[in-house]
């Protein structure tokens, strides 16, 4: 960290191809990181999300591409990308037959960090993440819970600048991914932290950014609220209403031309429906069109809601787009 | 993960059950009958048998395992390479089977201590020199037949075909009346210089003989650059 003048990024990876056997695992993903950063990996199964973090780590041979970590690039120095990362697989392989100490032990050894400071650090990871309970214990005997965190204690072990984690939430109960929570944003401004998960609330509360991948494209990056605005380009609104649905649109267009019924939900024992309303426009809209729907007699109105678009939309709107963009050169 | 595994310590004793079971009946044979052989060069005609469930015990885990569980991954993303990795496992697993045959030597120190006359030093170290120099390459073949499957089982099976057909094969091979034929005669050259029981008994003659030595270093060789690149190839095509 000598050159603080310009400190090249956390990570940078640019026109970053694999493929499997001619099949495109990754094509052409190009993204920057920025160091302290935590990022969020998002994308259905298969999208090539591991397959991303492996070439990071230098552990898979890219087709073609070029991923920097921390200024170093991953091909061409491999031992010197192995310093500076912390890596969690998938699925956080564990040896079974072995105590936690002494795996945590074992890892340091690996890793090179010296055997002076090694002691000290294990009882402040082992501090950090909550382990101190079960040091004795042999890791095959342990519950999800805590296996998980000793993946991510044997992750930030060695204090490396990138952390990168495939799922670090998988199969946690609510409370256990609290805890994981709380660990990866203890990280934030000391390490870079690149996570992948399904569990998009997850990923919103952690995240400073977020990159969507499908069909190893990225189709967005952002922060969540800026992913909102890009992704879904629209401003939805939730009504309950009663009264001649009919003649609700002429209405509405009257309001603001692109405002439209996207959905229309069953009518209750009141007569009441939830109609779901969006518009391309960015205006807020609620009072006008509460003023408007009061005003006439044709309808009552019980309850108006902007809706706030979660990033399960976001991500599902995303990820819809690619499989469109990818499904109509194939039709023609 | 030699030294935590339950898996070791079964092998071990029952190697060592094996071979007091050996040990015992060989001595049975003895006060029945005088032998020309002492009792050392006896003892170490039998290594083919706990070499042959020995050897794929011990190694049929080593990257087999590592694999299965994924932590393969895990431990090629710390500062340590491939080469490393395999050289670390061919040592351990050497070493350990080493440390069980270096426990045989109590057997020749009870008998010993029991009567001196049975003890000649010669073809007793000389049968150790064996145990030492030919267990490089056996154990190497065990990687190497580790490396080639994620499954413990088929690893421990082609590792026990590679020593078997080496061990046993060879001198099979060398008596076939094929290779009688003038036509065959550098295969049954190059056979015969494989023939792991005549080095055996070279060797407990105290007879070194650089060739033979030879052998099995440079077997040990190709079978660790082997399990290495079979390493490096699954990883490229995982």
């Amino acid at each position: 960290m000598s050159d603080e003048v310009t400190p090249p990024p956390a990570i940078e990876v640019q026109n970053l191809v694999k493929s499997y056997a001619g099949v495109p695992a990754v094509s052409d993903v190009s993204f920057t990181v920025q160091r302290g950063e935590i990022i969020g990996f998002l994308g259905p199964n298969g999208a090539g999300k591991s397959t991303t973090m492996r070439i990071l780590t230098g552990f898979l041979p890219a087709t073609s591409g070029v991923v920097n970590l921390c200024g170093v690039p991953v091909a061409t120095e491999p031992d010197a990308i192995k310093h500076l990362i912390g890596y969690m697989p998938e699925n956080n392989p564990l040896p079974e037959d072995m105590r936690v100490s002494e795996y945590l032990h074992y890892r340091g050894r690996l890793k090179e960090i010296p055997r002076r400071k090694l002691n000290d650090r294990l009882e402040e990871v082992l501090e950090l993440c909550d382990l101190k309970r079960v040091r004795h214990r042999i890791i095959g005997k342990l519950s999800k819970g805590f296996r998980q965190r000793v993946g991510i204690a044997e992750a930030v072990l060695a204090e490396p600048p990138v952390i990168i984690m495939d799922e670090p939430t998988i199969g946690l109960d609510p409370h256990q991914i609290l805890i994981v929570r709380d660990l990866i944003a203890s990280l934030r401004g000391r390490m870079t932290v690149l996570i992948s998960s399904h569990i998009l609330p997850e990923i919103e509360v952690t995240c400073d950014r977020v990159i969507i991948i499908n069909q190893g494209r990225i189709v967005a990056t952002g922060t969540p609220n800026e992913l909102r605005r890009e992704i879904l380009g629209h401003t939805a609104y939730q009504l309950e209403i009663a009264g001649e649905i009919a003649a609700l649109s002429a209405l509405l267009s009257q309001i603001e031309p692109t405002l439209v019924i996207t959905k229309q939900g069953e009518t209750d024992a009141g007569g009441f429906r939830t109609l779901h309303l969006t518009t391309e426009s960015d205006e807020p809209l609620g009072e006008e069109l509460l003023r408007v729907l009061t005003n006439d007699s044709r309808f009552r109105l019980r309850g108006l809601a902007r809706e706030r678009p979660t990033l399960e939309d976001v991500f599902l709107a995303a990820t819809r787009r690619t499989w469109e963009m990818v499904d109509t050169p194939s039709k023609s | 993960m030699l030294l935590v595994s339950p898996s070791t310590y079964i092998a071990a004793v029952l190697f060592l059950s094996v071979m007091g079971f050996f040990f015992t009946s060989m001595l049975d044979y003895y006060s029945t009958a005088a032998q020309e052989t002492t009792p050392a060069v006896f003892f170490f005609q039998y290594f083919c048998v706990p070499v042959l469930f020995m050897v794929p015990l011990l190694t049929m885990k080593s990257i087999a395992e590592e694999r299965r569980l994924g932590t393969l991954e895990t431990l090629l993303t710390t500062p340590v390479s491939t080469v490393e990795v395999v050289l670390g496992k061919f040592f351990a697993a050497y070493f350990l089977y080493m440390a069980l045959w270096a426990c045989t030597g109590g057997l020749f120190y009870i008998l010993y201590r029991f009567d001196a006359r049975f003890i000649d030093i010669g073809p007793l170290v000389g049968g150790y020199i064996f145990i030492a120099i030919s267990g490089l390459m056996f154990v190497a073949i065990g990687i190497f037949a580790s490396s080639l499957s994620r499954n413990q089982a088929v690893a421990g099976i082609i590792s026990f075909t590679l020593l078997f057909g080496l061990i046993v094969g060879l001198s099979v091979l060398a008596n076939v009346t094929l290779l009688q034929n003038e036509v065959m005669k550098p295969v049954k050259t190059a056979v015969g210089y494989a023939q792991v029981f005549h080095h055996l008994a070279d060797f407990s003659h105290g007879v070194v003989d650089t060739r033979q030595v030879l052998f099995y270093v440079s077997g040990t060789v190709l079978a660790l650059i082997f399990s290495i690149f079979t390493v490096e190839v699954k990883l490229l095509h995982s």
